[in-house]
């Protein structure tokens, strides 16, 4: 509760703030803020349903109603769609508005079941918590209820029970307002109003989950969690999502020492209280049974389980050895999946080892100088008069990140200026959308940046660009020289840098990035395929599933000597490891991540890692040891201090409490300018179609993969095309084609998809059936295919 | 092929450019499909998701909100006995039931021969004229037992075809708008200024 | 005698004057030439030889009250847009399904010029680019009038592209509604013409004159409201006072339905003529059917709480009726001679507003429904007079507070006035309550002769250790 203070009243009035008395006691506020939300800040609680800080208020459960004083005595009003005013006098607890808020809770309640004891709800339900507070205690509605089919399935994930349906427009409105999926509605009307799906259309929304979470009924149920726990068997702990570089903040829920649930935490720099269904669910991944419990050895062909102090011994042999050959022979793949400490252990013990060879982006990222040109946070960027994308599509890569972008477009004065080679998932709400080839952004960006429409846009105030890595099948020179054309625009514009993968800033600040002039993840690989690299440590890597050109991965791993992984799963890269370390999952260790913007924000152990895993630093620890190298760390703590200590970027997170809730900026190095080079695309042949290769949501992924409730959600592979060129080819919808490059065909379903640009063809990236990757040669600069119908 | 004809496709894009918004035509649209179709189907509903630009929740969303659309087919006559109070207070119960006898199916039902449905209604603005009854939103009124024998055995014989299209033909006279006097619909972010009239002077 | 014509049903001429009505007694009076020939456009051509600030000032000055139900003075309302913002957009509220009333139909296909010239003179006055004409569904006339109607002030050049050579440009739009009462309600409306549901919004914020379609500035106005203005602008202010009283100037239609001798649409003199007129003069109604006496009647549309004959001499003044308990409303009487089944009316009545909740709140959503069940149950003979008591329990979630209600002399009862408290965004929840609590409260022994006496054990009596 915020207290007028006698002495700052005499300050100049501020004309943002209003003063204002609820229940007899005075409240500040901010001009235009509803009652509802000013009263949250105090001790008085008001119920309500409908209600929800991050979307329009719609005042239709009623349940909010308290009493303003007027000229003409108390007037009942809805709290949440009435504005604060300067000297208003609310009262929430007078007679008539307890008896308005208990005739509208009984109201709620005659129709809704009282099936609490099977309800999932039931124990963390709004409507149950309210009908004690706030309720009449008992009902006198003697009529039948309204009976509907119990639960129906929405989607893959979701169920809906309209009998426990209050209808308070909550999951309509996220779908509609927030997500930009309003695939469930309300339906009839009065008093046979029910949300539902469009006839056999499901609730196919990445952001589905979301509605589950706001729902202040146990109307929507999530299949991953359902009859899994009762909310007061649940453990939980406040952690940050790793499951992509946004940073969402979630709670972490257990039972019984076992992930049962996440649910996002409502913080204002990143996520605002949402999750996507992958980063929500995928924890089904960190309870599978095929999770690594034991180091594992080669024994021949096989892999055979040992006792760490084994496993440790051979990997330090085996890096001991490599090392005596060369301090060039020995490489790091990964890291970004883990937490800052653990990539700044393994970065001392690359340095205690003379390791230079080391990679957190596995050739699917950007140069690391992208994080050192001025930078923007995920607000600036909402809050920016001009948004140039030249990224992928977030939707699919960095969810939540698309909702915030979406926000600022629908209902803040951000216009979207978008360049793709595909239409995305923010091309509705973008102001221009502007194609280009592969190959051809600059030149692209250059002319459209110079119109005069675009100049007196570019002139109207801050320009943010959000700029990533669009297409696997393309140079990243591409991305960043049309970047140097933004920059030669509008020279003050600054960056929001989209890598994907969780910690991959973090993991590059703490070291885990090319040192002294040595090259990249494809640089290690090509040096391994040409028997350059005796030892190569995947460090949570999956090279073979990540890295665009599986050929050259496959020609590399054949080459290395000793290949040592440290992961939670078997998986194609470490098949024929010669030790694969267990490593603990998210959820069972301490740490601290960065996100894309810089942002370091704390991730906490929920349960205990699965068997004998232990997280990457106290492997890199113990391998320090058995190295004779010891890195001096003695406990977690003792690591971040070293790690904020020892890296300026980290040091506004030495207090370890900084990283509680909204987390705390990295320090921002000094700008430095950017330089395109001057690699040209080729041009591509007519007849050829030039390859866009991204990632969806849900792909073959391990979390994913290994998550029972998604696995059936991932796409099968095909090559989508713009129907016009579908016809060009000759073929129909869902037939097989032959798609050829340089020498190398895969037959493999095509598909139309306006969204594709005509003489391009789109490869979603590691779908599952054919493996399209045999046709991703990153060496050229771009891709080009021909594609044929199967005669 | 429930989804527009050519035809109604073209009067449907003349009724879309007529709003600021094309969601505004949905309502008018789902007229049009439901006099192609006698009913609103699941594929009609979605063609106009893709021509007005949203969803097909969105529609059925709306659709469904709305009395007069059906989601299944009806009689060829749709009969709506009014029954709220003037109707009511004048006997609009004893004509249904009536009504019912007479057609053999219960209120909400329609005849095998598909020719009738028979429905409860609200008030249809008739009140002083009651009881009031529409056979496809067309009047009666002051209908009396024999008034209604009469209209069903004329409807049946197609003595009255001229006067009652048959269910979802709403309107026989549709608004078309010149080209040339049409001022035109423009989305509101595209209008700043005032409009030319208001400069003080009289128009004429 | 007033003469009744066949063309126009239910219409009853008079020897009155005659704003909006004048050319109902012509079998061709929605024809254009018809229109031309009774002085038709000609307020329009009076209104675009002058700025419009002067026209939207003589609306003002004439104080034309809204006739949709709520009375609000049209020029005042046009005069709440705030300013510099455009576009606005006129809404013409043709969605005319409150029950008794019986009015903006007859106007819509008998004089669907006049609507039109009314609109033109709306949007010129109050600076509107664009009119969409939202006219209820289950109306194919006068959806076919009005669109012939608009075909031919096109091709004549009164609706378009510089109207009649001027400056003035506006399209009229006909839109059609789809069947949902609650869509008479002004941001309901709004709603429905976006293509969404037709849910009513919250006002405040969402008052139309500043937040309204498409979040722009949007004047909402009724049929016969828009219907005066020619006549005004043709005939001026001081011939339009001239007519009814000072805060209820010109005429207004009354539908009165129900158990009278004559029932009628009547274009009567706003603020003078009594209900007893109405209802009993020779030149209204003539009596109740059968001489029968007049046991009540609903003064102002279904939703209004209902007057007996104390209030007979009530006349059709705003500012007479609310202290006495009820309203005006959309100019609908419905009268209730002294063998109707009181429980039963209520019924069709609350069944009506119950079907028509658009289900946003839950008050009216819920309750609604309630009310009706219970009440469906005590009329057909199967309630307890503890539900007597629990319809106005339920009645009570939905308006808190007293509930407006007429005096009465033989019951004892003072009024309690007009507006009641609500929990609910617009009026379909309270209006399903009205009808249960007039007639409880004035004809409570017949729901009492209905209703089983239920014994009560006290829970002492049971044994329940024995």
């Amino acid at each position: 509760m915020t207290i007028v203070d006698p002495i700052k009243e005499q300050a100049p009035v501020d004309p943002n703030v209003v003063n204002l008395t609820i229940n007899d006691k005075p409240v500040v506020a901010r001009k235009g803020e509803l009652i509802i939300a000013a009263a949250d800040r105090t001790d008085d609680f008001i119920p309500r349903f409908c209600y929800h800080p991050r979307m329009s208020p719609v005042g239709m459960c009623r349940q909010c109603l308290v009493e303003v004083e007027t000229p003409r005595g108390p007037m009942m009003v809805v709290s949440c769609m009435t504005p604060v005013a300067e000297g208003q006098v609310v009262r929430t607890a007078t007679d008539s508005v307890k008896k308005a808020q208990e005739g509208v809770l009984e109201l709620l309640l005659a129709n809704h079941p009282l099936d609490c004891p099977v309800c999932d709800k039931g124990g963390e339900c709004p409507l149950q918590d309210q009908a004690f507070s706030h309720g009449p205690g008992e009902s006198r509605f003697v009529e039948e209820k309204r009976h509907y089919e119990k639960p129906i399935a929405i989607s893959d994930i979701v169920y809906l029970d309209r009998e426990r349906c209050i209808l308070c427009d909550r999951c309509t409105r996220f779908a509609d307002e927030v997500a930009g999926d309003a695939l469930i509605t309300f339906t009839s009307r009065g008093n046979d109003t029910q949300v539902l799906t469009f006839p056999d259309e499901p609730f196919s929304s990445y952001f589905s989950g979301n509605t589950v979470q706001i729902c202040p009924v146990g109307a929507l149920t999530a299949k991953p969690y359902r009859f899994k726990a009762r909310p007061w068997d649940l453990e939980q702990t406040e952690s940050t999502c790793t499951s992509c570089s946004v940073g969402c903040r979630t709670v972490v829920q257990s039972s019984r020492d076992e992930l049962v649930r996440y649910q996002g935490v409502d913080i204002d720099p990143v996520n605002w209280g949402w999750l996507c269904d992958r980063g929500r669910y995928n924890f089904e991944s960190v309870n599978s049974p095929d999770r690594l419990t034991t180091p594992l050895v080669k024994n021949g062909a096989e892999h055979v389980a040992t006792s760490w102090s084994v496993a440790l011994e051979n990997a330090s042999r085996m890096i001991r050895m490599s090392l005596a050959q060369n301090a060039n022979s020995v490489a790091i793949l990964g890291g970004a999946r883990g937490t800052n400490e653990d990539a700044f252990a393994w970065a001392m013990l690359a340095d205690k080892l003379g390791i230079n060879q080391r990679d957190a982006q596995l050739g699917d990222g950007l140069s690391p100088e992208i994080f050192n040109i001025a930078q923007a946070t995920i607000d600036e960027t909402c809050a920016a008069s001009t948004i140039i994308l030249l990224s992928p599509d977030l939707k699919e890569e960095l969810p939540v990140l698309y909702l915030r972008v979406r926000d600022a477009a629908q209902k803040r004065k951000a216009r979207i200026v978008e360049f793709s080679s595909r239409d995305s998932g923010l091309s509705p709400y973008a102001w221009r959308t502007v194609g280009f080839e592969p190959g051809h952004q600059a030149q692209v960006v250059r002319e459209t940046l110079t119109s005069a429409e675009m100049k007196e846009q570019l002139g109207r105030g801050q320009v943010v660009v959000i700029v990533g890595r669009p297409n696997l099948a393309e140079n990243e020179v591409f991305t960043l020289q049309a970047l140097a054309e933004v920059f030669g625009v509008v020279p003050n514009a600054k960056v929001l840098p989209v890598l994907r993968r969780g910690n991959v800033r973090g993991a590059v600040a703490a070291g885990l990035t090319p040192q002294n002039n040595s090259g990249d993840a494809i640089d290690i690989l090509n040096a391994a395929a040409a028997g350059k690299i005796e030892c190569l440590i995947l460090l949570g890597a999956d090279p073979m599933s990540d890295v665009a050109d599986a050929g050259l991965v496959q020609r590399a791993l054949a080459q290395v000597k000793n290949l040592i992984s440290i992961d939670t799963f078997v998986n194609s890269s470490n098949r024929n490891a010669d030790i694969v370390l267990p490593a603990a999952a998210y959820g069972e260790k301490n740490g601290t991540t960065t996100n894309l913007e810089g942002r370091v924000s704390n991730v906490v152990q929920k349960i205990t890692p699965r068997g004998t895993s232990r997280p990457d630093w106290m492997i890199a620890t113990e391998l320090s040891i058995a190295l004779g190298v010891d890195i001096g760390v003695s406990s977690l703590e003792d690591l971040n201090q070293k790690l904020v200590s020892s890296v300026p970027a980290f040091a506004p997170s030495a207090d370890a409490k900084s990283t509680h809730g909204d987390g705390v900026l990295m320090t921002r190095e000094t700008p430095v300018t950017i330089s395109g080079s001057q690699t040209k695309a080729v041009d591509r042949n007519a007849y050829n179609y030039r390859l866009i290769v991204s990632r969806t949501m849900y792909d073959t992924a391990q979390s994913t993969v290994a998550s029972p409730s998604l696995v059936g959600i991932i796409n099968d592979s095909a090559i989508y095309v713009h129907p016009l060129d579908l016809a060009r080819i000759g073929v129909v919808e869902g037939t097989n084609v032959r798609v050829g490059a340089e020498g190398t065909n895969v037959v493999i379903a095509i598909r139309a998809h306006n969204g594709v640009h005509r003489g391009t063809a789109w490869l979603p990236f590691n779908h599952t059936g054919v493996d399209v990757r045999p046709l991703l040669n990153i060496a050229g600069d771009v891709v080009d295919v021909r594609i044929e119908p199967i005669k | 092929m429930s989804r527009l004809n050519d035809t109604n496709v073209k009067l449907a894009r003349e009724i879309i450019a007529r709003y600021p918004r094309p969601k505004s035509a949905l309502i008018p649209l789902l007229h049009l499909s439901q006099e192609q179709n006698g009913y609103i189907t699941r594929e009609a509903m979605q063609h106009l998701g893709e021509l007005v630009g949203v969803t097909s929740a969105e529609v059925y969303g709306t659709a469904s909100f709305y009395e007069m659309f059906k989601f299944e087919p009806v009689g060829k006559y749709l009969i709506n006995i009014c029954g709220t109070m003037s109707c009511a207070l004048m006997g609009a119960e004893e004509l249904m039931h009536h009504a019912e006898k007479k057609l053999g199916v219960r209120a909400g039902g329609t005849t095998q021969d598909g020719m009738f449905t028979l429905a409860h209604a609200e008030c249809q603005a008739a009140c002083t004229e009651a009881p009031t009854l529409q056979v496809n939103y067309r009047y009666r009124l002051r209908v009396t037992p024999a008034d209604l024998d009469n209209l069903i055995d004329n409807l049946k014989a197609g003595k009255l075809n001229d006067e009652f299209p048959a269910h979802g033909v709403l309107a026989k006279v549709r608004q078309t708008i010149p080209a040339e006097r049409a001022v035109g619909a423009k989305a509101p972010e595209d209008v700043t200024e005032s409009p030319a009239w208001l400069d003080g002077k009289a128009a004429l | 005698m007033s003469k009744t014509y066949v063309h126009a049903p239910g219409f009853v001429a008079g020897d009155r004057p005659k704003i909006v009505t004048s050319r109902f007694e012509f079998a061709d009076s929605f024809t254009l030439e018809r229109y031309l020939a009774t002085d038709g456009y000609k307020g329009l051509r009076a209104a675009l030889a002058r700025p419009a600030n002067e026209i939207h000032e003589d609306v003002k000055s004439a104080t034309v009250l809204g006739r949709g139900g709520a009375g609000f003075p049209a020029g005042t309302k046009w005069g709440l847009t705030p300013q510099q913002v455009w576009p606005r957009y006129l809404v013409v509220n043709g969605d005319e399904s409150e029950p008794g009333t019986y009015k903006d139909r007859l106007l819509m296909e008998r004089d669907p010029h006049q609507l039109i010239e009314g609109c033109l003179i709306a949007c010129y006055a109050a600076g509107l680019s664009q009119c969409f004409l939202y006219i209820r569904g289950e109306m194919a006339l006068a959806q076919e009038r009005v669109a012939t109607a608009l075909n031919e002030a096109y091709a004549a050049g009164y609706v378009g592209k510089n109207i009649l050579g001027s400056k003035f440009s506006v399209d009229i739009i006909l839109h059609w509604g789809a069947g949902a009462y609650v869509v008479g309600e002004e941001t309901a409306l709004i709603e429905s013409l976006e293509g969404n549901r037709g849910m009513p919004r919250l006002k405040p914020p969402f008052f139309p004159a500043a937040n309204g379609l498409y979040g722009q500035p949007t004047i909402v106005n009724n049929v016969e409201t828009l219907a005066n203005l020619p006549w005004l602008l043709c005939n001026g202010v001081a011939a339009y006072t001239a007519i009814g009283t000072k805060t209820s100037p010109g005429t207004r239609m009354v539908a009165v339905s129900g158990h009278v001798k004559r029932p009628g649409v009547y274009e009567i003199i706003n603020g003078t003529t009594t209900f007893r007129d109405l209802i009993y003069g020779q030149e209204f109604c003539g009596g109740i059917r059968n001489d029968n006496a007049l046991k009540t009647f609903v003064p102002g549309g279904g939703s209004a709480p209902w007057f007996t004959p104390d209030q007979l001499d009530l006349p059709f003044e705003a500012s007479q009726v609310g202290p006495a308990g009820s309203m005006l409303g959309s100019g609908a009487v419905m009268v209730m001679d002294e063998t109707t089944d009181i429980p039963a009316a209520a019924l069709t009545l609350t069944h009506f507003y119950a079907h028509e909740s658009c289900g946003k709140c839950t008050p009216c959503r819920e309750g609604g429904t309630w009310l009706e069940r219970i009440l469906r149950r005590v009329v057909d003979g199967n309630g307890t007079d503890a539900d007597l008591q629990q319809l106005l329990e339920v009645g009570a979630m939905i308006c808190p507070g007293a509930f407006p209600h007429a005096a009465n002399e033989k019951l004892g009862l003072t009024a309690v006035p007009f507006p009641y408290k609500m929990t609910t965004i617009c009026f379909v929840g309270p209006s399903a309550f009205a009808p249960v609590h007039s007639a409880l409260t004035l004809f409570r022994s017949e729901f009492e002769a209905r209703v089983k006496k239920r014994v009560t054990i006290p829970v002492t009596a049971v044994g329940v250790s024995a």
